[in-house]
């Protein structure tokens, strides 16, 4: 079946309908990773929005529902070049098409998406409408695309009710360490990075204001024991539970839209327990500490950016997928200091905060998809609780 | 960390000679990386034994020496030149083995030469087999259950504790020499004494077969301060178990999740990170194809054929960064040249799927078996990029130019399911046709997946081109159906074939419905930034990108493809050249090419590069767009020549030479009515199209006569008949390939060979210089010692060569380049055969005589005369050094090719020897080529009975070199006779010991054996042959070549040797 795509600037592509047969409107970006588009479809960051792929061959290796990094898929469409036919995996459970249908998520195949991403990048994210419908007025559907507004995304992919992940008691819970897989006929753990249990015994409250399993999980392989809580948490909730260390996650959105999260932020803020942000959490700390953001012409979203510690001046490849940054710009030198900054455009990666048991990143050290080399991270999370234990 | 004050002088180790595993793709990276260092001030002296390459141009390093590669030379170089520094990891193995014997003996140190780079600890951590395999277990990456054996009994008790099948790696070989799989005891005991002789330190790693498991690369790239990144990973379509530069490759992986591709890729910056290298290096996986397995291969820490592929696939200067590390930046302080706005402390992240297809020898070595194992058999390669997998695959098909365009190009339709199940489990260059055939037949994927493990997506693909072939062949062909198989690159003359419509109504059809090719720019980041470097690829049912750039004067220059036998680097040094020239003259430059290992597809050559496969729809496609004001089809080889006539028909101007001219030399009766003008020459002959015609001709003349197709390269198909019977069987085995042009019947003349290259700029010409071939007629011009100037023949002679010279280029009309050969018998000259375009030896000739012939070239194309550009017309005044061109071999990596020499040109390589006299040229030219003798002071003779006379002279001489000779029944009777104490050894049919013992016996410098006529390959002379190509005892096939050994050797000083650098020849 034919399906169009058309964005706001009145640009129409014509493609083939994939996925569930319904009209969509939604923001439309691109996202540059050339595997795991898995991890990118089930990312509660993309709600919100649709997201098309770079890289012109997706599907390759169907779907995993282990690789899931939340309960379902995120993004109001999928935009594709091609959609392979075979999902050719040991792992693989169903194809992209049919997670796609019982999902109900529109999508769009083989149109253009190296022009789209070239629009995008010339004139920065639009909004667009993926539509089965040739009979489309322009004059009706670009005022609509141009009036969309997204809104209150947050409050749509948190969790609903506070809950727990226990860490792993001992590293054979965890899945063999990368390397050591031995084929055995069974189906096996994923493996991990992780080798050693360095957070056992401690206690994190993560707040969930859109969060990939793979931070809790991250967490919980090195032995931490994760209370995982709704966005709209209190911060008094929070403290009360006395936890060794907060993480705020990654999330969807406009950050400065979180109005209330941000106050509570402020509320552990105040608090001395250590504190570990990723992305929208990163945002939500910087505005809670009188920081501003802004949005980016077109984001960045893909497993190839280079961010440099500044503490130790060694550049990482990471995992990105964020439209607002912190204006570095805005902050108070007495506050928050820059941390991490993107060695390719120079914008603020990460954040240190004076005098403070906390640090926050832009990007995702829990990978997933993307380069796993940021995930010592969470060990110096981890030692940040120990000090703040002992001190 | 900024730039290193200290680094002011380089030394940078270039690769030798081309052989099968060591090719181009290094003269590709040390071009890059030198340039990278001139441009940071720094002072290059580079030093390859290798001629054809642009490395060793004057333009690319400050000094240049074309010395043989050999530890005495570097030493003495290095005395000479007093470098602070040396860069071995550009040189590929054999610069890096160069590099690591001069730090282990203590020179470097003593001589105050830093190794830049990767430091030597690294380098043993990586190629140690067990120092490697120790270092892997520490950081817990695993590699397949192994151990390092010195001795076969060694070898054969630890297979018995892990199993058949194992693989066989000897340590230090390059491209995998001596290498394989055994499945039994005798084939170990077999394959591993081989390996053991081959390794440079006597080891050969033996390890579990892990054959069937996917094989995945990755490379990587990291500097001093520890920051690292994956430049692409690649997956091989075939499974472990074949050599994966024998493989066909992807990039990126498509079967690989975020999980495996991850994990992979944090092993490789692992690896990396302990190993610390610095520069760029390339990690082999093998990854369980069923679970999270995987086992480390290998790592190499140099930049590689697999780097300069990378390279090309995302657009990411590999050697150029390298070079920079190695200077001391880093990563993040190094911008990413494609976008200007980015550093190279990113990763490439591609929108298109890249193929690479290798170019196997099989057309030349009929004779050679065609299966593929661990040991690389490619002599070059094509890479594609299109937007889908099967796009690319179609395109790199039709790149490799050996009369393929499709699945349907190998036809397969006899055999039955049963017999396809068979046949697909041979692993051969043939499988993808093979397991076409089985899904046409209706096999159904998991079987054929079982049969050759190749993952499934892969088998769906071929499905899907498949499926397409027969809609086509169903028709009727619609539009839409049309639109579907451009999208997937079906070239418009097999959509003809298939559907029955001509291709001119294909093309209208086309146009008609907007179904064009379309260009989409290589730029490294998926279009996340704007990119300014104008690397291009086409594909169907997109938005264009490339811009048709006006203004300036555009030429388009059609490069020459994969390397292979025959049309080698010469053709990319002269294509690149010309580009240079014509940029210099104020042109804009258009170059396409497919070949991912040269020079000319970097993309700061041309003004534009289109990576696209050299066929005229492919090139009409850029011509629609690019309108170009001419086209440059003499520096491109045999692969640009072909395309002029459709270039004509596209309305594009050919520069230089006209193509009608071009013409006239290859048709027999056009150039014989020319040479009946000009007064010249040449051996009488006809045409013939069949078998019968050949035999009447061949009769006329009286034999021998000699057989060759019109219209090909490096004498393919040519052979010396000498009966009714050989050219029955020569003529089968040419027409075996639908031949468009008549075959050629001559006499044949023995004589001196001469040859030739000049440039005439339509008036005068002017000739750098003549060469004379060591080896009579007979062998190839590119298999022979060429010697510069000509030594035996009189200044009669070559005046007149001079003479014929120009007259020939003046009545071709030539403007450009011209290459002549010719046979002297005493003073009378003939012309064997003229080529209106660049040849094999104009790197050669240019680099000895200081004459850029090319860029002369260049410049009489557009309009300049010879004495406008400074140069007296005519024969130029003569060196007064002597040059000589060795040609090189890879006999040893084909198993079953015939290494007799011949007609038809089978070297893959050369080197250069120059020196102050005859003698010491010649001895560096052997030197260089490997020929280190003597070691043992024990050689062999074997000839035909017309060649006892010169066997005499030649083992006399030997003999007083101190050698025993050894030979059989007749030519041991026959040296006897004359005296020399020659021993009779038996035939390979008597009893033990036979010839064959004694070459087994590892004791042997040289075999002399010149073969009867025939390709009767069940011969003993065959098998001897065979059996010291693969022993690794040198053998000669032409009693030329071994008079001229004999001589080198007799002059062989025990001094140092005459360094002269190449550059300040003027």
């Amino acid at each position: 079946m034919k399906a169009f795509l058309i964005l706001e600037d009145g640009t129409v592509f014509e493609g083939t309908q994939i996925g569930a047969v319904r009209e969509m409107i939604s923001e439309i970006v691109f996202n540059t990773s050339m595997a795991g588009y898995p991890e990118v479809l089930t990312d509660p960051s993309y709600a919100g929005q649709a997201v098309c792929m770079t890289y012109p061959l997706i599907g390759n290796y169907g779907v995993c529902m282990e690789d899931m990094e939340s309960a379902r898929p995120w993004p109001d469409g999928l935009i594709v070049r091609e959609l392979s036919r075979t999902a050719s995996n040991f792992r693989s459970d169903k194809s992209i098409q049919q997670f796609l249908e019982e999902n109900d998520v529109p999508g769009i195949a083989g149109i253009d998406t190296r022009a789209l991403t070239r629009l995008l990048r010339e004139k920065g994210t639009m909004n667009g409408m993926i539509t089965t419908d040739a009979s489309f007025e322009p004059e009706e559907v670009i005022p609509r695309l141009k009036a969309y507004r997204t809104g209150k995304v947050v409050e749509k992919v948190t969790c609903r009710h506070a809950y727990e992940v226990k860490g792993a008691v001992s590293l054979a819970d965890i899945g063999p360490a990368s390397g050591s897989a031995v084929y055995t006929g069974e189906k096996e753990k994923r493996p991990t990075m992780v080798r050693a249990l360095n957070g056992a015994g401690k206690r994190v409250a993560l707040l969930d204001l859109g969060m990939k399993y793979n931070i809790a999980d991250s967490l919980a392989s090195r032995g931490v024991n994760v209370t995982v809580y709704p966005a709209f948490t209190s911060a008094r909730e929070i403290l009360d539970s006395r936890p060794d260390g907060i993480m705020l996650s990654n999330g969807p959105g406009d950050p400065k839209e979180c109005t209330e999260i941000i106050k509570e932020i402020r509320a552990l803020y105040e608090s001395d327990v250590p504190i570990f942000a990723i992305c929208l959490g990163h945002q939500l700390m910087a505005l809670a500490t009188g920081a501003d953001t802004y949005k980016l012409k077109y984001g960045h979203r893909g497993g190839n950016h280079p961010v440099k510690d500044l503490q130790t001046g060694r550049v990482y490849i990471s995992s990105q997928n964020h439209g607002y940054v912190v204006d570095m710009d805005t902050l108070d030198e007495n506050v928050a200091r820059p941390a991490f900054v993107n060695a390719n455009d120079g914008t603020c990666e990460g954040l240190s905060y004076v005098g403070k048991s906390i640090f926050t990143v832009q990007y995702h050290p829990e990978a997933c998809p993307g380069p796993q080399d940021s995930g010592y991270l969470f060990d110096r999370f981890i030692e940040m609780m120990e000090v703040g234990k002992h001190a | 960390m900024p730039k290193n004050p200290n680094v002011k002088k380089v030394l940078v180790i270039g690769s030798g000679p081309i052989v099968i595993g060591q090719a181009a793709e290094f003269d590709y990276a040390g071009t890059q990386a030198c340039r990278s260092l001139k441009e940071e001030g720094v002072e290059v002296v580079l030093v390859n034994s290798n001629p054809a390459t642009i490395m060793t141009d004057k333009d690319i390093a400050d000094r240049v020496y074309i010395e043989p590669l050999t530890v005495k030379v570097l030493e003495q170089l290095i005395e000479k030149e007093q470098p602070d520094s040396i860069l071995p990891t550009l040189g590929g193995q054999a610069g890096l083995n160069l590099g690591m014997e001069l730090e282990e003996s203590g020179f470097l140190a003593s001589h105050h030469v830093t190794l830049l780079g990767t430091t030597a600890a690294t380098i043993r951590k990586a190629e140690d087999r067990q120092a490697f395999k120790d270092t892997m277990e520490k950081i817990g990456e695993p590699c397949a259950a192994s151990k390092v054996v010195e001795t076969v009994e060694d070898g054969v008790a630890f297979v018995r504790t892990i199993g058949y099948p194992v693989v066989l790696r000897p340590a230090y070989t390059l491209g995998g020499s001596g290498g394989g799989i055994a499945h039994s005891q005798t084939e170990l005991e077999e394959i591993l004494a081989n390996g053991l002789r081959l390794s440079r330190v006597g080891q050969v790693l033996v390890e579990r077969c892990i054959a069937g498991w996917k094989e995945i690369e990755y490379e990587v790239m990291r500097d001093h301060a520890g920051n690292c990144i994956t430049v692409c990973n690649m997956e091989n379509i075939d499974p472990v178990g074949v050599h994966t530069g024998d493989s066909i490759v992807v990039a990126p992986s498509q079967t690989l999740g975020d999980k495996e591709y991850q994990m992979l890729r944090s092993s490789a910056l692992n690896i990396i990170s302990e190993l610390q290298i610095t520069g760029g290096c390339n990690v082999q996986f093998a990854l369980h194809p069923v679970s999270f397995e995987y086992c480390v291969i290998e790592v190499n820490p140099r930049v590689s054929r697999s780097s300069a592929l990378a390279s090309k696939a995302t657009g990411y200067p590999i050697a150029k960064v390298a070079a920079k590390i190695a200077l001391g930046y880093t990563l993040d302080e190094i911008p990413n040249s494609i976008t200007g706005k980015t550093c190279a402390c990113f990763e490439p992240t591609l929108d298109y799927c890249v193929v690479k297809l290798p170019r196997l020898p099989f057309d030349k070595f009929i004779t050679a078996k065609r299966t593929l194992t661990t040991q690389m058999k490619a002599t070059g390669e094509v890479m594609s990029i299109c937007q889908n997998f099967e796009g690319a695959l179609m395109k790199a098909i039709r790149s490799l130019e050996q009369h393929v365009d499709c699945l349907r190009s190998y036809d397969f339709t006899d055999l039955t399911l049963e017999e396809l199940k068979d046949r697909l489990k041979i692993v051969d260059d043939q499988r993808i046709y093979v397991i076409a055939e089985a899904l046409r037949k209706g096999m159904d994927q998991q079987t054929i997946h079982e049969l050759t493990m190749i993952d499934v997506w892969f088998i769906d693909k071929l499905a899907i081109l498949v499926e397409m072939e027969a809609a086509l062949e169903q028709g009727p062909l619609t539009p839409a159906l049309l639109k579907e198989a451009k999208r997937m690159e079906f070239p418009d003359c097999v959509i003809s074939r298939l559907t029955g419509v001509s291709e001119n109504e294909i093309r209208q059809m086309r146009h008609k419905n907007g179904i064009v090719a379309a260009f989409k720019m290589v730029d490294t980041c998926a279009a996340e930034f704007e990119a300014s470097t104008p690397y291009y690829y086409s594909c169907f049912g997109s938005e264009n990108e490339a811009v048709r750039t006006e203004g300036k004067k555009k030429v388009l220059v059609l490069g020459s493809g994969p390397i292979r036998i025959g049309q080698g680097i010469e053709f990319d040094y002269c294509s690149v050249h010309a580009t240079w020239a014509f940029a210099k003259a104020g042109y804009e430059t258009i170059i396409i090419n497919n070949n991912p290992e040269t020079v000319s597809t970097d993309f700061d050559i041309a003004d534009k590069l289109y990576f696209e496969p050299l066929t005229p729809e492919d090139v009409e496609n850029i011509v629609r767009l690019e309108e170009p004001d001419g086209a440059i089809v003499q520096f491109g080889g045999q692969t640009a020549i072909k395309l002029t006539e459709s270039l004509m028909k596209m309305g594009v101007p050919i520069l230089g030479t006209k193509a009608e001219d071009v013409d006239a030399a290859e048709d027999r009766e056009l150039f014989d009515r020319i040479l009946e003008q000009t007064g010249i020459p040449r051996a009488a002959g006809g045409t013939v199209y069949t078998a019968r015609e050949a035999k009447e001709v061949a009769n006329r003349l009286g034999y021998p006569v000699l057989v060759r197709p019109s219209y090909v390269l490096g004498g393919q198909g040519m052979q010396i008949a000498i009966n009714d019977q050989e050219i029955e069987e020569f003529m089968e085995i040419i027409n075996r390939i639908a031949q468009d042009h008549p075959i050629l019947v001559d006499k044949y003349l023995q004589g001196k060979e001469i040859e030739v290259d000049a440039v005439c700029d339509g008036t005068d010409i002017l000739i750098p210089g003549i060469m004379e071939h060591i080896e009579r007629t007979g062998v190839h011009s590119g298999d022979s010692i060429s010697v510069y100037p000509a030594h035996t023949i009189d200044r009669v002679v070559k005046e007149k060569i001079a003479e014929y010279t120009k007259r020939l280029a003046r009545a071709l009309h030539v403007k450009g380049l011209i290459n002549i050969q010719f046979i002297a018998i005493g003073e009378e000259v003939y012309v064997i055969e003229v080529n209106p375009r660049s040849s094999r030896t104009v790197p050669y000739i240019s680099k000895v005589t200081g004459i850029p012939i090319v860029d002369l070239a260049a410049e009489v194309i557009i309009g300049k005369t010879i004495r406008e550009l400074g140069y007296e017309p005519g024969l130029q005044k003569e060196a007064d050094y002597v040059a000589i061109k060795m040609p090189v071999f890879s006999f040893e990596k084909i198993r079953g090719a015939e290494i007799s020499l011949g007609p038809e040109m089978k070297s893959t390589g050369e080197c250069l020897g120059i020196a102050r006299t005859f003698q010491e040229a010649l001895y560096k030219a052997f030197l260089g080529s490997g020929v280190d003798l003597p070691k043992f002071r024990q050689m062999i003779i074997t000839v035909k009975d017309a060649d006892k006379g010169e066997a005499i002279e030649i083992g006399r001489r030997f003999e007083k070199l101190g050698y025993t000779i050894y030979a059989t029944r007749s030519t041991a009777a026959a040296l006897r006779e004359a005296g020399i104490k020659a021993r009779k050894v038996n035939k390979i049919q008597q009893e033990s010991p036979t010839v064959m013992d004694l070459i087994l016996g590892h004791k042997i410098d040289l075999v002399i054996d010149t073969p009867t006529q025939g390709r009767d390959k069940s011969r003993d002379g065959f098998l001897i042959r065979r059996t010291a190509i693969e022993t690794g005892v040198n053998c000669l096939t032409s009693l030329d070549t071994a008079r001229a050994l004999v001589t080198s050797l007799e002059n062989a000083r025990s001094g140092d040797l005459t360094l002269i650098d190449v550059a300040s020849l003027s």
